[in-house]
């Protein structure tokens, strides 16, 4: 799947929940909304992209997704 | 006049614990104080005659037939004027009266055409009745003296005729406008004898103000105002009761039937949701059902570019599931999936997920919700732990502020603001967030009190702005917030908000709301009484419409209005059952309730019914699914009363995913514009052609019924029946009662509801079960579904979509009142002399700037496409802002719209797209484009002929 309009999808994910103070909170809440909303197919695509770096995604996306694997 | 089965009392009930106890023609009754004795008497089994007076409309006492005489009072007063008192004796039959009455209707007939055999209201006339019931006998006045015989006739609207040589002047059309409608388009012009019904300033009623809600039509006693279908077709022989397939608001009406074709639509006077009332779309705009272009034969083709070939059900269904089959095998369980839509029944919907879900083996199914209230479901769940609206419409009669956010209801939703003006006309203030000029910030006798008419895309700016000066000024009702939200949240959010950044000083520079309106709309929302807010796609539509509904819910809980009559959180659904559909499952991450995939529990409990195992993943969105079709895992989709291709954002993006499948499935009545590019079409069902329930915007269940055979022979859920059979995953239903039934025993909200129950109560609000076993008009009373309302933090965040030098205009897109969505419905009826194009609305001064003049054609260009339509100039734009509606295919406004969604859920944001417009003198290339290809796919029909036509 385009991986740039993923990338897209999950940094609006994480804008919403970095408002939340408790970073443990907001990353674990990142987590859990991708893992209850996007398809395997699409975790699995941005899995792959934070492990060649993830350079475009936001930090705490990128935390959330390491929770995935 | 109407063929009403139902008891006409005259007045409008009043309801009071005070009860008074008269006595009328002997006859002792006990009534509620307030009450006419017109209305006492239908108790007591007396019918007064009467003209002037019908029980939707106030007592007006002008025809004088309806005189009575009352024991200890002087004279004859009118018994609809008259309220009843303690101890009255009434007597309604006297031959003082009985002359009386005879020479009322003498008068009237003296200036009456004497033609009532030929008369399109022959057995269906109050007056006609009224002559009967008085005994008259002649008219000693004849008819060569000066009368209104000749006068002419008003055809001008496509639905009614005016003819006021029969018209008695009662006013009930007056007054049905004024009290029904809330329009005030009619009004009595001239006096005395010369006085006679005038629309507008005594113009055709197609060019006044008149909106043809037919108010005044079913308000008529005679044949003055008169359906055409009823000219031409006379008087129905039967009726049968069934449920409005356009807006959320859900309608009922009674079909009038002759054998089986439709006479006309009555609005039903029991209906709870619309009370009586209709509008131009539900009453008059059906003939859609019977269109000679309804596809009425299963075609199949192996490419778009091949000819159809009509084949048998058997055929079709046989080569759709082999088709289906045979890409799961080539290319993985999840390469197929559906689409459910608004449209549609519930039984229908629920049975496509279930097909998905059972025989697909995955839960890549989505529904026509995902592109317009997705963010309602995801943020009233998180908040108050439902995915509904918390009211029944009749809510609105108690509240005392009424707040509009993003919503147009006099178009959109035109029954429900029809209650709402009434109750603003009563005295309740109105607050409008919205960057146009709709008609309700100031229509007749209505004005709104503040209307915020924000920057399109800073709904949450404004939002946290008025929760900002709510707290900050002490108007949050702490005791309502400690006894029933959670506190560590509120503080939380509490904090966030009262940071001065969200003031609406500082918010001003964002949202372009003078900051002391802000503040005294909030004001008026926090202290002014009940206040309700009412919301449309204008919150949900926008990147961040999932956070702005949850804002919507904060400031409901913050201030306690939430949990009683006259407040709560209320989404305008834009379809008849978005719903139903969501509350069917039609989510990827939801089986039916709202209970997620991965829960173990609710899984089992679907696997033992369904015989089943069930995927525990969320599968794939809409717009997943595109994205999937060109990324080469997605080849195969079943959609049912659904139109991506015109209705969905990105256009080309949309098609390109299309024309990447090896086979889609298309089941509908209208070769749309999905269907051009399917492999199966399934020729589908109107709303009409059979039996099921819609779920409207106050979770109101009501019955659809079949009125007429279905033109090509199945209904609807017959058909996924099929196509899950010919997939080996059996589905023996032989009524959709029995799919209700299984509704019922798996989902938690809906175990009291069955179709007899439903026809035990008229409708039910879900839920419905042993705890409210007649369901639940308003709920979160006691405590949130989610036990403690939470308040979640809201942050603005700016869209993507910015101005330019390039794209220096916001567009933003909305429905029109004589038309409905992806048009597929309305373009097929006369409701295309009211709206025949979508037009690009625009202020004078962007338009002077760019030399645009009114009907101009002008190029509208965005970063995803372009296209071209006529300008509207009108200052109910605010400048730097645009507008269109999209209602027909070939205006290409999702061409323009981008690929921008809610963070949440995906949910399109159709309402702020940046472009620039241009004066232009040809088409836009997809323009040119679309015309080839749409001509092609009609060639490839076999009646192509017809449907060209």
């Amino acid at each position: 799947m385009n991986i740039e309009r993923l990338v897209r999808m999950a940094n609006d994910i994480g804008n919403f929940f970095k408002a939340e103070p408790d970073h443990a909170v907001a990353v674990d809440s990142v987590a859990l909304h991708l893992k209850r909303f996007w398809d395997p197919r699409m975790r699995k695509e941005i899995v792959a992209y934070v492990d060649g770096g993830g350079a475009e995604l936001m930090d705490l996306v990128r935390e959330a997704v390491l929770k995935l694997r | 006049m109407n063929l009403e089965p139902t008891t006409d009392y005259g007045t409008p009930k009043r309801v009071s614990e005070m009860l008074v106890t008269l006595e009328i023609d002997g006859v002792e009754v006990c009534v509620a104080e307030g009450t006419s004795v017109m209305a006492a008497a239908v108790d007591a089994g007396v019918r007064v005659p009467k003209l002037c007076a019908t029980d939707s409309l106030e007592a007006f006492g002008s025809c004088r037939l309806c005189l009575v005489e009352i024991e200890g009072r002087k004279g004859y007063p009118a018994s609809c004027t008259t309220t009843v008192a303690p101890g009255m004796k009434v007597r309604t039959q006297t031959p003082k009266l009985a002359d009386l009455r005879r020479g009322v209707m003498e008068l009237y007939i003296s200036d009456h055409p004497l033609d009532c055999l030929t008369c399109s209201a022959n057995g269906n006339c109050e007056l006609q009745d009224m002559a009967g019931v008085v005994g008259l006998r002649e008219v000693r006045y004849g008819y060569e003296g000066e009368n209104h015989l000749k006068a002419e006739k008003d055809n001008s609207n496509p639905y009614f005729s005016f003819d006021p040589s029969k018209c008695i002047v009662c006013s009930r059309c007056v007054r049905a406008c004024e009290e029904t409608q809330g329009t005030f388009a009619l009004t009595i012009d001239g006096r005395g004898f010369a006085s006679m019904v005038a629309a507008s300033e005594n113009q055709p009623f197609m060019e006044s103000e008149c909106v043809s809600c037919g108010a005044c039509v079913q308000a008529c006693p005679t044949a003055t105002l008169m359906e055409k279908s009823v000219i031409d077709m006379g008087q129905a022989d039967h009726s049968v009761t069934t449920t409005c397939a356009y807006c959320g608001v859900g309608c009922s009406f009674r079909a009038e039937m002759k054998g089986s074709e439709v006479v006309r639509m009555v609005p039903n006077k029991e209906g709870k949701a619309n009370r009586g009332h209709s509008c131009v779309k539900g009453r008059f705009a059906f003939g859609y059902a019977t269109h000679p272009d309804r596809i009425k034969t299963p075609m199949i083709r192996n490419k778009i570019t091949d000819p159809w070939r009509e084949v048998s059900w058997d055929e079709a269904i046989n080569h759709a599931a082999s088709e289906f089959r045979r890409i799961q095998a080539k290319y993985g369980r999840g390469s197929v999936g559906g689409i459910t839509s608004s449209r549609c029944t519930n039984e229908e919907t629920y049975l496509i997920q279930k097909l998905v879900r059972a025989a697909f083996g995955n839960n890549n199914v989505d529904t026509c919700a995902r592109v317009c209230h997705s963010p309602t479901g995801y943020g009233l769940k998180t908040t108050l732990g439902e995915s509904a609206g918390t009211q029944d419409f009749d809510s609105v009669m108690k509240s005392d502020v009424i707040m509009v956010i993003g919503a147009n209801p006099t178009d959109g939703h035109p029954v429900f603001a029809s209650r709402m003006k009434r109750r603003l006309r009563e005295g309740a203030k109105l607050i409008i967030a919205d960057p146009r000029t709709i008609d309700m910030v100031r229509t007749p006798h209505v004005e709104a009190s503040y209307h915020l008419q924000l920057r399109p895309g800073t709904n949450v700016a404004l939002i946290n702005s008025i929760a900002h000066v709510i707290v900050t000024e002490g108007l949050v009702k702490d005791g309502f917030v400690a006894a029933r939200c959670d506190v560590k949240e509120f503080a939380k959010w509490r904090a966030f908000i009262s940071e001065s950044r969200n003031s609406p000083e500082e918010m001003e520079k964002i949202t372009g709301v003078p900051a002391d309106r802000v503040r005294g709309a909030a004001r008026l929302y926090a202290t002014g009484g009940n206040a309700a807010i009412y919301y449309g796609l204008g919150v949900t539509e926008h990147s961040q419409g999932s956070t702005m509904v949850m804002g919507i819910a904060n400031i409901a809980m913050a201030t306690g209005n939430i949990g009683h009559e006259g407040v709560g959180v209320n989404p305008l659904r834009g379809q008849n059952n978005v719903q139903g559909s969501c509350d069917m499952g039609s989510f990827p991450h939801e089986l039916p309730g709202y209970r997620h995939v991965s829960d173990d529990k609710t899984r089992a409990q679907f696997e033992q019914v369904w015989g089943v195992k069930l995927d525990n993943e969320p599968g794939l969105r809409i717009p997943n699914m595109f994205d999937a079709s060109i990324d080469g895992s997605f080849k195969g989709l079943y959609i049912q009363g659904e139109d991506i291709a015109q209705s969905d954002p990105d256009t080309q993006h949309v098609t390109h995913a299309l024309e990447g499948l090896e086979c889609m499935v298309v089941q509908d009545i209208f070769l749309n514009e999905t269907a051009k590019f399917a492999h199966v079409f399934l020729p589908g069902s109107s709303f009409l052609e059979k039996n099921g329930t819609f779920t409207n915007a106050e979770r109101r269940i009501s019955r659809v019924r079949k009125v007429m055979p279905p033109l090509a022979g199945k209904e609807d859920w017959e058909v996924t029946a099929a196509l899950s059979n010919a997939l080996g995953y059996p589905m023996d239903y032989k009524h959709p009662s029995e799919i209700m039934d299984e509704i019922a025993a798996l989902t938690p909200t809906f175990t009291g509801v069955s179709y007899d129950k439903i026809d035990e109560l008229e409708s039910i609000q879900w839920p419905c079960n042993d705890e409210a076993p007649e369901g639940t008009p308003v709920m979160h009373v006691e405590e949130f579904v989610r036990g403690k309302g939470r308040f979640v933090v809201t942050e603005y965040i700016p869209t993507d979509e910015r101005t330019t030098g390039k794209y220096p205009l916001i567009l933003t897109t909305g429905r029109i009142l004589s038309q409905y969505n992806v048009g597929a419905q309305t373009r097929r009826t006369a409701n295309n002399m009211w709206h025949d194009e979508d037009r690009l609305e625009i202020h004078p001064h962007d338009a002077e700037q760019r030399g645009v003049k009114d009907d101009d054609w002008v190029g509208v260009i965005s970063r995803a496409g372009d296209t071209v339509m006529r300008a509207k100039i009108t200052e109910r734009m605010q400048p730097g802002v645009v507008y269109t509606t999209f209602h027909f295919p070939e205006s290409g406004a999702n061409v323009i719209t981008t690929d921008n969604s809610d963070w949440a859920t995906n949910c399109p944001e159709y309402k702020v797209t940046a472009v620039q417009v241009s004066l232009v003198s040809q088409p836009s290339t997809w323009q040119k484009h679309f015309r080839e290809f749409t001509e092609t796919q009609l060639d490839l029909l076999p009646q192509h002929e017809t449907s060209k036509a």
